[in-house]
């Protein structure tokens, strides 16, 4: 607890107190202008979008790995997890040279937000895949072959026995994708030049030394992070009843 | 659930071709990029004196941080798994902070606890002692963000090994030092070398913290990442031929973290 006092908590409680420390106007500023507005929504919309898009690609790449059986499954496998060994600035650097300005396959994303896009994806991927995959893999096929021999179709088999087994799976992997997304900095650091992303303003404000206005777009951060997984607990909970 | 050849096909293409947009390119077109003008120019890159003084900061970065949190999660699992203390729910919950708060904001909360007009920074400054824009401030940057995946990793091995094994120990005389060693510590190996391995490699590639932490002077705290990003926006040939060296050398680093991870994962299986 005292570890985790030193390191974790007494420099949040900073942050927070930072944010206040020269009244709520002043936070409600720094939080409202227009350049936090702004990055605050880009920052959300995308990783909203990410989140989705990650799930049901996750899930499909899951079930893949799980069901289907093709030479080099193995070896894929394995480079799933590739994006939590390899440092996000490396990524960065490679998307910004593969899909930006003089992209080699003639696709040029760079400065937009869908580049932004991809290299979220790009780090989150394993996420939705390695919490959907044990469940798959524990998911006893029998309930779905009682089900097709009933005479149920493919899509009603998936919708009432397959889709409720992982949805929670989905869903965890899903609420730690999209907290990933809201701060990521690494990944989109060579990316979000031109883009307005709260985590890259936040840097540049600690940068410039305007600590206050900083500390108050990172509290707006937290609480729209926060508030969006509780939002999703809850609902997953109400669900599970 | 029977899928037909049609489907099957469809979604094993959909998932190859999005791995490969979103993965596998990526990461070949650094290793095309380091080594288009020769082996040699790429090793010219990362033998540079910044870059050597980057890569043992890096790797001193790592050696700190990873056996910190290493001990730190072995202990905090076995007080949320085997203990009843009070306030353990709370410390389950606080465990995730990392996760949840942006890499950038920890950077900025150290500053404002350890910084020059931080609430610790003039003891330390007093005492002769820099953190921020030094490699200590830089470790617990490291240290903050790579603190729950030793935890985490733990946490549900140990649930599943079960408490009969160390019952039977204490019963038969060992202390609780000795179950420890003895029982605890070897059912749940797998578990810690998969939680080092995680935080390795978070370490390893840390950016967003320890760039507001990093003075970001060549040769001083300037981390393996942190060059590759400083390279990427300087012109000629320091920059960003240079970039995709250090990237590549990262990568390389980072390739190892996973070898470890896949030669892990067998085993975890099998442990079930």
């Amino acid at each position: 607890m005292l570890y985790l006092s030193v390191f974790v908590l007494i420099p949040v409680a900073a942050v927070v107190s930072k944010a206040f420390s020269t009244g709520l106007g002043d936070f409600w500023t720094s939080v409202t202008n227009s350049i936090s507005l702004t990055a605050l929504e880009n920052t959300l919309v995308i990783s909203l979008i990410v989140a989705l898009i990650g799930s049901l690609m996750g899930t499909i790449v899951a079930w893949v790995l799980v069901r289907d059986e093709f030479a080099g499954k193995r070896v894929l496998t394995s480079i799933i997890d590739l994006p939590f060994a390899l440092p996000t600035i490396v990524a960065s650097l490679a998307l910004l040279g593969l899909y930006g300005t003089g992209s080699p396959v003639g696709v040029d994303l760079a400065l937009t937000k869908t580049i932004i896009g991809v290299a979220l994806l790009f780090v989150t991927l394993p996420f939705v895949v390695r919490s959907v995959q044990p469940v798959l893999l524990e998911l006893d096929t029998e309930v779905e072959e009682a089900a097709a021999s009933l005479g149920a179709a493919n899509s009603v088999t998936f919708r009432r026995v397959v889709l409720p087994a992982l949805r929670p799976a989905i869903v965890s992997g899903t609420a730690l994708s999209f907290a990933r997304c809201m701060g990521e900095y690494g990944s989109i650091v060579l990316l979000a030049t031109k883009v307005p992303i709260a985590s890259l303003i936040i840097y540049n404000d600690v940068e410039s030394g305007t600590t206050q206005s900083a500390a108050g777009l990172s509290v707006g951060l937290l609480v729209i992070t926060l508030a969006i997984l509780f939002g999703l607990r809850g609902w997953e909970s109400i669900r599970a009843r | 659930m029977l899928v037909r050849p049609f489907w099957r096909y469809s979604l094993r293409t959909v998932a190859l071709a999005y791995l490969a947009v979103i993965l596998v390119a990526p990461v070949v077109f650094i290793f095309i990029k380091t080594f288009e003008h020769g082996l040699a120019t790429a090793w010219s890159y990362v033998t540079t004196p910044a870059a050597i003084s980057a890569f043992w900061l890096s790797v001193l970065i790592a050696a700190i941080a990873v056996p910190l949190n290493t001990i730190f999660g072995v202990g905090t699992a076995i007080v949320l798994i085997r203990t009843k203390a009070r306030g353990r729910r709370l410390l389950d919950a606080l465990i995730d902070i990392p996760f949840v708060v942006s890499p950038v904001i920890v950077g900025l909360a150290l500053v404002l606890v350890y910084g020059i007009n931080g609430w610790f920074g003039s003891w330390f400054a007093d005492h002769g002692i820099q953190i921020i824009f030094a490699p200590a401030g830089m470790i617990i940057a490291t240290v903050f963000v790579s603190l729950p995946f030793c935890v985490r990793e733990v946490a549900p091995v140990l649930m599943e090994v079960g408490t009969e094994q160390e019952q039977a120990a204490t019963t038969l005389g060992a202390s609780s030092w000795q179950t420890f060693w003895r029982i605890t510590l070897p059912s749940i190996r797998q578990g810690v070398a998969y939680g080092v391995v995680l935080t390795t490699a978070r370490s390893l590639g840390e950016i967003g913290a320890v760039a507001v932490v990093s003075s970001n002077v060549l040769g001083s705290t300037v981390s393996l990442p942190l060059l590759v990003k400083y390279r990427t926006t300087t012109p000629g040939p320091g920059g960003i031929s240079a970039a995709y060296a250090t990237g590549t050398e990262l990568a390389v680093m980072s390739l190892i973290v996973l070898l470890a991870m896949t030669l892990l994962a067998p085993q975890r299986k099998e442990a079930r």
